[in-house]
């Protein structure tokens, strides 16, 4: 029995050894980060793009940023129009990809708000709505399950993936009633409108250029990304990448945490164990605040950080004074699918591809969101627009 | 298959012991241990320092006490798949009722507490008076908890822990020489060890270990197996609770936590020696198990291998455990 229990310890030990060898070896200094963005999810023209839009100014009322749109083409929607009867307390159906992160929970609860602001005026009546629960099989047949019944007057859909919800989104269309998209898109223009903040490119770029800005040149910066091959994420990491390696940063590398807690403390203590981190990028601000403690644990001062408009991390930025910046992936834009809806039922003109505006929360406006958020629970986002929606403040409390 | 024979006197249980840990299927995962500590220090010298060690501590604290919980189910025979979920749950429990109030901190734990055994007695007598295999109890448990959490809290967690709830987890006795802090997490953990080590020496602890050997044998001399296993399986989700006591502490709540936490536990419990079937392995040897896990995922972070890698190598480990303590086991039964 010892020999072979001692071989197989025998083998495990060389096979570590092998693969610390190896891996140890050529060029750890820098470890062999790579700098340049994948590829597959980097379009150097919809980047520039992004980019661009971040200084237009949008069209549209300004303190309602969520009928705002950048360079609109506007469509034309007369062959929607409801008369007579139909106009009355019209069908609008919703097939949503989930509610399965803070983001969206808070979005969904701002629609839902909107949505009882237009029944009582009698723009919308019935407002059918299904969850795929993040399932692209279970959305595509909520989709038809939709276009079966035949009386939604207008289909809202957040489609869940891009590429696989694209055949459903233009059943959608074919059925003849408009069709409304938002958040993610799909590969396909059938929809009347696609509405959208800036973009992921954007989002990064504001997180990157923040780090650029604030650090010496030289700095240590980690960056925490959640999951490999989602679109939007890749695009914000991407566009980092971009801005990184035309720095003098030294980005120690990235770890996929999955958004969990714990795993972004452990992760961020380790780094801090081999040396100094001087900054953090996030691809999302879901668990900052981890990041943030594993600092603190450790002893050592704050670093320089990009999370997101999310209330634990701005109110843990105001508490300690932290260097930061909170790119916004707007969720205000949960509002905009149902007024367009009913604009679209009235016949009034909407834009073609509705992009919303998409700033961060800077160090200047911190103190005023937090105050307008005060008694808003901790995984609630700044720019949800529905302080002005009559069932403010309580349906977000009280979730 | 009688080398679980109940021994009697002193002398022999520390000879099992010794002979167990030197001899048996539990050996190897010390060495493991010991070996990967060695690699890592190698690479990062600074890692051999205290602070860095009771930080590792600290974080591998919680799946150390979800190991001892597992240990018990699996050892009688079972298995228990709903402790991440249950574990996802506390924690969001937690943050919705404390929600930041200083007050409740010690009301809420006793909820908790409550909530645990009871998820832990329906699993225990789903399992053994319905005779559901464990298996399926426990999954469906782990998606009742997963899908009502959801539900409860409209898809995502809401609330905040207090400072108190996060002390346990998180702080320890601060300033002391050469060390810094000694976490209360290391502390608890080795209470609970010391505690399990009690238990698997006492009357209770042996006829579990009998009965996931053969529970026909333990029903005939006696035991009444359905209390035994029910008992494992409270043993467990309460252990469970207090590793979410200790994640929550840690971390704070976020959506995603607990989630995997099951199959790191049946991942430490097995490269720990203890065989799935039950009635054999000790619980030195799961909590063993438990450090060489998070010590493993340590290494791979120092070596930069992408955290994606984690689930392939974790199926590896619990396939080629199993393989390794099955091959043992043919060539020692005849």
């Amino acid at each position: 029995m010892r020999i072979p229990r001692a071989l197989l310890a025998g083998g495990a030990a060389m096979s570590l050894l092998l693969t610390a060898c190896t891996t140890d070896d050529p060029d750890s200094a820098d470890a062999g980060q790579e700098l340049t963005p994948d590829e597959e999810w980097f379009d150097a023209e919809e980047y520039e793009n992004q980019l661009a839009q971040r200084d237009i100014e949008p069209e549209g009322p300004e303190d309602e940023p969520w009928l705002q749109a950048i360079e609109p083409e506007m469509a034309d929607t007369s062959e929607y129009k409801l008369e007579g009867e139909d106009a009355e307390e019209p069908t609008v159906c919703f097939s949503n990809a989930s509610v399965s992160n803070p983001w969206r929970v808070t979005g969904w609860i701002t629609m839902q708000q909107q949505v009882e602001v237009l029944q009582e005026s009698g723009d919308i009546g019935e407002f059918r709505v299904s969850d795929a629960a993040d399932d692209d099989n279970q959305q595509i047949s909520d989709i038809q399950a939709f276009v079966d019944a035949g009386d939604c007057e207008a289909i809202i859909i957040s489609p869940s993936t891009t590429a696989t919800l694209t055949p459903a989104v233009e059943a959608a269309c074919e059925s003849g009633a408009p069709v409304i998209v938002f958040d993610r898109g799909v590969n396909t223009d059938c929809m009347v409108t696609f509405i959208h903040p800036i973009g992921g490119y954007a989002y990064g770029a504001d997180a990157a250029e923040f780090l650029v800005e604030e650090l010496e040149p030289g700095s240590t910066v980690l960056a925490l990304r959640i999951l490999p091959g989602v679109d939007v994420l890749e695009h914000r990491w991407a566009a980092a990448q971009q801005v990184f390696g035309d720095s003098e940063l030294d980005v120690l590398g990235f770890e996929f945490t999955e958004g969990d807690g714990a795993q972004i403390k452990d992760l961020v203590t380790q780094h801090l164990q081999r040396g100094d981190v001087d900054g953090i990028w996030m691809d999302a601000g879901d668990g900052a605040v981890a990041a943030l403690e594993a600092f603190e644990d450790a002893g050592k001062p704050y670093p320089v950080i990009s999370g997101e408009d999310e209330l634990s991390f701005m109110r843990k930025w105001q508490e300690e004074d932290i260097t930061a910046i909170a790119p916004v992936y707007s969720n205000f834009q949960w509002r905009t699918p149902v007024l367009a809806a009913s604009q679209i039922l009235n016949g009034e003109e909407v834009p073609q591809e509705w992009v919303l505006p998409q700033q961060p929360v800077t160090e200047a406006e911190l103190d005023d969101y937090l105050e307008r958020n005060a008694d808003m629970p901790s995984l609630h986002y700044a720019k949800f627009g529905g302080e002005d929606l009559p069932g403010f403040p309580d349906a977000w409390q009280d979730r | 298959m009688t080398r679980t024979a109940v021994p009697t006197a002193p002398g022999r249980i520390a000879r099992e012991a010794v002979s167990r840990l030197v001899g048996g299927g539990s050996g190897t995962v010390f060495a493991l241990l010991i070996l990967i500590f060695a690699v890592i220090f190698a690479i990062n010298p600074s890692f051999a320092q205290p602070p860095s060690m009771l930080a590792f501590a600290k974080q591998a604290a919680p799946l150390v006490i979800l190991a001892v919980g597992q240990y018990f189910v699996i050892v009688s025979g079972e298995l228990d798949l709903s402790v991440g979920s249950l574990v996802g749950a506390q924690v969001v429990i937690a943050a919705k009722l404390i929600d930041g109030e200083e007050s409740r901190t010690v009301p809420v734990i006793l909820l908790m507490i409550a909530f645990g055994a009871l998820v832990g007695l329906v699993n225990g007598l789903v399992t053994t008076v319905l005779r559901v295999p464990s298996i399926i109890t426990t999954l469906g448990t782990m998606l009742v908890l997963y899908g009502a959490i959801r539900l409860w809290t409209g898809g995502a967690p809401t609330g905040a822990l207090s400072e108190a709830f996060r002390r346990p987890g998180r702080g320890g006795i601060e300033d002391l020489p050469v060390i810094g802090q000694l976490p209360w997490a290391l502390l608890i953990a080795l209470a609970v060890g010391a505690a399990a080590l009690a238990l698997t020496r006492s009357p209770y602890g042996r006829t579990l270990i009998a009965t996931g050997d053969n529970d026909t044998a333990a029903a005939f001399s006696g035991a009444r197996v359905w209390r035994v296993r029910t008992t494992a399986f409270v043993l467990s989700s309460l252990l469970a609770t207090a590793a979410s006591i200790l994640i929550g502490g840690f971390a704070g709540v976020t959506a995603q936590v607990g989630d995997g936490l099951e199959f790191m536990a049946i991942t430490a419990v097995v490269l720990g020696g203890v065989v799935l079937g039950g009635g054999r392995g000790t619980v030195i040897a799961a909590m063993a198990g438990a450090l060489t896990v998070e010590a493993l995922f340590t290494l791979f972070n120092q070596l930069f291998l992408p955290s994606t890698i984690q689930p392939t190598v974790q199926g590896l480990i619990i396939i080629a455990a199993v393989g390794y303590a099955a091959r043992q086991r043919s060539t020692r039964s005849p």
